[in-house]
């Protein structure tokens, strides 16, 4: 059942994929304004879906060690030292985002330390799901995009179809029986059928990660970042909860202190899969054009 | 608090959504202080200058809580003329004996009316006394059992005297200006006068202000005064005994304030009981009168009551009137028996045994060095913990095994390790900061052969309590005679045979016992006023007495709070008797009104009982009958003196102490001292640091050289160290798991980006930090979260470490704590591990033999010999004698009387 926005638009994805008594579509707000960095979050997912250790590495991150979204971690909280108005010196340190030079200083406030908790942001349009051939990907009652893994065969076309770069195909520990499987946030997909919330949001202790109906959330986001815009707080935006935008709206958005890019966010993502139906028609276009032109050329070798 | 107790501090960020102000005071920018509305950088052990300056401008614009103070505090109480304050002594207070390094407290109390002279015999210890109660940690006692006040003080409520309270805490407090604080702890005025504003009008009838502090704080050479300066302030400002208000102290472990109540310290016993000496406590009644002083005001005139329900605990039916209820099997100390003058013994080979449960003191104690030379050196050490932590191992790995200082093959310490449940595989109470007590149940049994604690203690005694069995030495009867039959759970694996033997004792059946009950019927007590002194009541801990009344598990309660008032009294219970803010009656003014409707918490219903009752939202922390306007008898003592004004019912006065004549070692009121090692002389005075600290002056605690002594220059970094919310203390719980340990995977140095400069050190390269103790090393962590303080017109470089590693687990690293030396607070005994000075290289630092050579040149070079140590008084040889001339002053006059 193919609909008019299927590929690329605002859409209530559940019904879209064919389910007829779907729940409301579930997913998370996370308000990065009251996140304490605690990675309560990481370690729930972690022992809730079984997940084994990403890296025993230290980044001078900040207090990132995790890195980012991968197989191994499916939620991943950013930490970004944003330096104060006046830098005494370029601490060449790895970030994330804009060049310093770029921010006009005197209109910002001193050092601010910004933290974030990512997570698959369970497009309404989901390149992955539309890309993958074997079916493992799929579009839950929840409106929420799961693997299957025992039925991935690891083609990995998903990983290079998402414009988050969040799925990815586990690389180890050695011996671990998904090792080469796509894997990433099912938003806890066994607990929402038993009427729980996911892990993370559970968890998490400011409720920085909130779970809901995603109607719902999307009217709560707005007032919160309207609540912030009175105190002042005019860097705070939303991220992912415009259905009009290049995925239809995520299931998983975010309320920003400042530009996406900063948090390792892409500004504009655009589902991979939107351009299909015009390639395949230009591509049909192409193959006919070609066709008829084949079938011109021995129509004039007709002596 | 973000970072250190993240669940908690959701409360906080709740609190901001409605519209609270957030402000985070701390030496480096932390997670708390990236959602606080405001983030103060402080230069480490400068809080007693910061908060004193916030008291002295309440003091000087009148900014106080008048009609709080006047009727709540002891603000209005006179001191006696004999007092000298600081100002006039170069840094001590009067009556300063400098061989005993200990205060006379005489010249220190209230000037009192109708008592036998200034001083009354309760009030009047001498040097001497100060210095064995420096020896047992008394301020243990003394936080809970508050000041001892015979007699009735001068009073002058007109707050005008030159030596009442009031005045003599403004005179105190008057040189820590806006431009002091500047000066000592590199905070801008500007920034200061707004934490000032912010507190003040915050706080009064409509408003309170609650300061959160976590146990950092108290680990200070001057920790209790610190404490002190901030309920000063809290009182000051009317915010003690409300709803919002309070001195809220984070403890760092679940149930840490449990193990104050029931008590694993070497100076308490349950119910904050003190520990028996063989010197002041021959007898029971010896024992009891020194707690409840006869003639004295105040509730601890039932202590008769609460030690024999707990000997009655202990010994059930050998403990009679007859044998003073065994009160002689309790074990007596003799002096300093705390944790690091015991690992001093270990080294000295004065301790054979040592048990270890939960506690990884060769990570996570001051001087790792010390610690883990003491466990070398024992006969035994039996180490309960979840993984081989590394004081199981430090025989074997530890950075002494690197430097040949610890031969494995020569250790004679036998380690016996046993695997322990971790709280999740066992059930029992945990209580919070708040006196709360919550149950929870077994979720899973332990694996293998882990057990809990009480499975080991009971068996334990059990086993001991075999083998003495038919034993007639006298030495033998306190363990013979103890009442030790628990009820063990019923354990399916084990048949009824293996469950009597090897179960699971219940631990209700324990709560039962610590509640107390009937010894005749076995009946739960429902408070501890239902305590008897005849031997009549049992009960193992007088302030839980309540947790099981009725016959029903108070703690298990949990109604949700959306289902009950905010004040939500039937989640879990509280001590005493569930009460959730102690001393509430200061929630009401002095005629029982509430101060404000916004703050109504607890007041006088004149309409309600007979002739009107205490109620509201909370269990009153008063008598529940006794009208706002009782007034004591002429010569009352006991509960009777406590009149309807008095809220602070433990306090011999009935008054929170803004001054505070006894119970404190270094002094009446906070002072500002440097710590024990600074790069600073002390701005306000000759005496440099606290001058009655406890100092164990050995070679191996050598300390860095701090003004005036000379080569402070060769540490001249001053570091702090704290927890990371990744790991937990001394990584036991964490750095063992793959989900956290990989969240934090290796040992870093924070420093500020001019000080990377300065020393030539990179962004995640390698540096190495040393004291006069040792070297550790880490990788460079360059943040400006870490910034350089103007301290006395010059700058200084502070130093960030985490304290999380050491060579066991899933990720290792060097231990901060090694850095350390020992200095301890003269009240309580806990250690200075939250300062120190330092130097910090770039590169690895050297190992084995070559790191304490390397120790060795730096000690040299700051001109540090074995057996010299630095002088601990350093206040003028003139201001000495007059201080103690103080004291003798006053001796004499007593002796006349």
């Amino acid at each position: 059942m193919i609909g008019r926005n299927s590929l690329f638009g605002p859409l209530d994805p559940a019904p879209d994929a064919g389910y007829t008594d779907a729940p409301k579509r579930k997913g998370f707000f996370t308000d990065t304004s009251v996140c304490i960095g605690c990675k309560a979050c990481e370690v729930a997912c972690k022992e809730w879906n079984d997940v084994p250790e990403n890296l025993f590495e230290m980044l001078g991150t900040s207090y990132d060690n995790s890195h980012s979204l991968n197989a191994n971690q499916w939620r991943h909280v950013a930490f970004i030292e944003k330096p104060a108005s006046k830098p005494a010196v370029d601490l060449g340190m790895p970030s994330v985002g804009a060049p310093v030079s770029e921010v006009h200083e005197d209109d910002k406030p001193d050092f601010q330390w910004l933290m974030s908790s990512d997570v698959c942001k369970h497009c309404t349009h989901a390149a992955c799901l539309d890309v993958c051939p074997t079916g493992s990907l799929f579009r839950s009652e929840f409106g929420t995009v799961v693997v299957q893994d025992d039925i991935c065969n690891g083609c990995g076309y998903c990983v290079a179809a998402c414009p988050y770069g969040v799925i990815d195909r586990r690389r180890g520990p050695e011996g671990d029986p998904k090792v080469g499987i796509a894997q990433k946030c099912t938003l806890c997909y066994d607990r929402l059928t038993d009427g729980q919330r996911p892990a993370c949001a559970a968890a998490c202790p400011t409720e920085s990660i909130q779970y809901g109906d995603v109607e719902e959330l999307r009217e709560r986001a707005n007032a919160r970042v309207e609540l912030l815009h009175e105190r002042g707080v005019m860097d705070a935006r939303l991220y992912g909860n415009d259905p009009e935008d290049g995925v239809g709206g995520t299931g998983a958005m975010f309320l920003l202190l400042d530009e996406p890019e900063v948090y390792g966010l892409p500004p504009d993502p655009v589902v991979t899969t939107k351009d299909l139906p015009r390639m395949f028609t230009r591509a049909g276009m192409a193959g006919t054009a070609l066709l008829v032109g084949a079938a011109l050329s021995f129509v004039r070798r007709r002596p | 608090m973000a970072e250190a107790h993240p669940v908690g501090f959701q409360w906080v960020v709740e609190a901001q959504q409605r519209g609270a102000k957030v402000i985070h005071v701390d030496p480096r920018f932390t997670r708390t202080s990236a959602v606080a509305d405001k983030h103060v950088p402080i230069r480490v052990g400068s809080d007693i200058a910061f908060l004193g300056g916030i008291i002295s401008y309440v003091l000087e614009n009148g900014l106080d809580f008048r009609d709080y103070v006047v009727n709540y505090t002891n603000a209005a109480t006179l001191v006696s003329d004999r007092f000298e304050d600081t100002d006039d002594l170069d840094g001590l207070f009067s009556g300063f004996d400098p061989d005993k390094r200990t205060y006379d407290p005489t010249s220190w109390q209230y000037d009192v009316e109708d008592g036998p002279g200034e001083q009354s015999t309760a009030q009047a210890d001498d040097s001497e006394e100060t210095q064995a109660q420096r020896e047992s940690a008394a301020g243990l006692q003394h936080e809970a059992h508050g000041m001892q006040v015979e007699g009735k003080p001068r009073r002058d409520e007109t707050l005008q005297h030159p030596r009442c309270v009031y005045q003599v805490l403004r005179r105190h407090f008057a040189r820590y200006t806006p431009e002091m604080v500047e000066q000592t702890c590199g905070v801008s005025q500007a920034d200061f006068l707004e934490v000032c504003r912010a507190w003040t009008e915050n706080s009064g009838r409509e408003r309170t202000t609650a300061l959160v502090y976590s146990v950092g704080w108290t680990q200070h050479s001057v920790g209790v005064q610190y404490i002190r300066t901030g309920a000063i302030l809290q009182l000051l400002l009317g915010n003690m005994g409300r709803p919002g208000g309070g001195v809220m102290a984070l403890r760092g472990h679940a149930s840490i304030q449990g193990s104050t109540d029931i008590p694993t310290l070497f100076n308490i016993l349950p119910g904050y009981l003190p520990m028996p000496n063989p010197d002041q406590h021959p007898t029971l009644t010896d024992y009891v009168d020194s707690i409840r002083n006869p003639g004295s005001k105040g509730f601890w005139s039932k202590a008769d009551a609460y030690t024999v329900s707990l000997l009655k605990a202990y010994w059930g039916d050998a403990a009679t009137p007859d044998n003073d209820f065994c009160f002689d099997y309790l074990p007596r100390i003799t002096g300093d028996h705390g944790t690091y003058r015991t690992v001093l013994d270990m080294i000295d080979g004065k301790v054979s045994g040592y048990f270890l449960l939960g506690q990884n003191p060769a990570v996570g104690s001051a001087h790792g060095r010390a610690q883990r030379l003491g466990m070398a050196n024992l006969d035994w050490l039996v180490v309960r913990d979840l993984f081989e932590i590394e004081s199981a191992s430090f025989w074997k790995d530890s950075p002494e095994v690197a430097t040949g200082e610890i031969v494995p093959e020569e250790c004679r310490t036998e380690v016996f390790l046993f695997p322990a449940a971790s709280y999740a595989e066992k059930e029992g109470t945990f209580t919070q900061t708040q006196r709360m007590l919550q149950w929870r149940e077994k979720a899973v049994d332990p694996p293998g052969d882990c057990r809990s604690e009480l499975w080991f203690f009971y068996h334990l005694g059990r086993m001991v309590r075999e083998r003495l069995a038919g034993s007639t030495d006298e030495r033998d009867r306190p363990v013979l005679d103890l009442a030790w039959d628990y009820p063990v759970h019923d354990e399916g694996a084990l048949g009824t045979e293996g469950a009597q033997a090897w179960g699971e004792p219940s631990a209700e059946a324990v709560l039962k016992e610590i509640n107390g009950f009937d010894v005749a019927t076995g009946r739960p007590l429902s408070s501890f006023v239902e305590m008897k002194a005849d031997g009549s009541t049992a009960g193992g801990c007088w302030i839980y007495t309540g947790v099981f009344a009725d016959g029903v598990n108070q703690a298990n309660r949990r109604k949700s709070r959306h289902d009950q008032s905010f004040v939500a009294p039937e989640w879990g219970w509280a001590w005493p008797l569930n009460r959730r803010i102690l001393y509430n009656r200061a929630s009401a003014d002095p005629e029982g009104r509430p101060w404000s409707e916004r703050k109504a918490f607890v007041w006088w219903d004149p309409d309600k009982g007979e002739a009107g009752e205490w109620t509201g939202h909370d269990v009153p922390d008063f008598e529940k009958t006794k009208a706002p306007s009782y007034r004591a008898p002429e010569g009352s003592e006991g509960v009777e003196a406590i009149e309807g004004v008095d809220p602070f019912i433990m306090q011999g006065d009935g008054k929170g102490a803004l001054y505070a004549p006894q119970g404190l070692i270094d002094g009446p009121m906070p002072t500002h001292y440097e710590p024990v090692e600074s790069p600073f002389r002390n701005p306000l005075y000759g005496q440099q640091a606290n001058p009655t600290r406890k100092q164990y002056r050995r070679d191996d605690n050598q300390l860095n050289p701090a003004p005036p002594e000379e080569h402070s220059d060769v540490f001249p970094f001053v570091f702090t160290t704290s927890r990371l919310t990744e790991h937990h203390t001394a990584g036991g719980m964490s750095r063992y798991l793959e989900h956290l340990a990989e969240l934090q995977p290796e040992m870093f140095v924070e420093v500020s980006p001019a000080l990377a400069r300065e020393q030539g050190l990179e962004h995640m390269g390698w540096c190495h930090v040393v004291t006069a103790r040792s070297a550790v090393e880490g990788r460079v962590m360059v943040t400006e979260r870490l910034r350089p303080l103007r301290i006395e017109g010059r700058t200084v470089h502070q130093v960030w470490m985490p304290y999380h590693w050491g060579g066991g687990g899933l990720v290792t690293g060097d231990s901060a704590n090694d850095l350390f030396g020992i200095s301890l607070d003269p009240n309580v005994l806990i250690q200075e591990s939250k300062v120190g000075t330092c130097d910090v290289r770039p590169g690895r630092r050297p190992t084995g033999a070559a790191l304490r050579e390397l120790v060795t040149d730096y000690a040299r070079r700051a001109g540090i010999v074995d057996g010299v140590h630095p002088r601990v008084v350093t206040a003028s040889a003139d201001a000495q004698a007059r201080s103690l001339a103080a004291a003798e002053t006053s001796d004499d006059d007593q002796e006349g009387q």
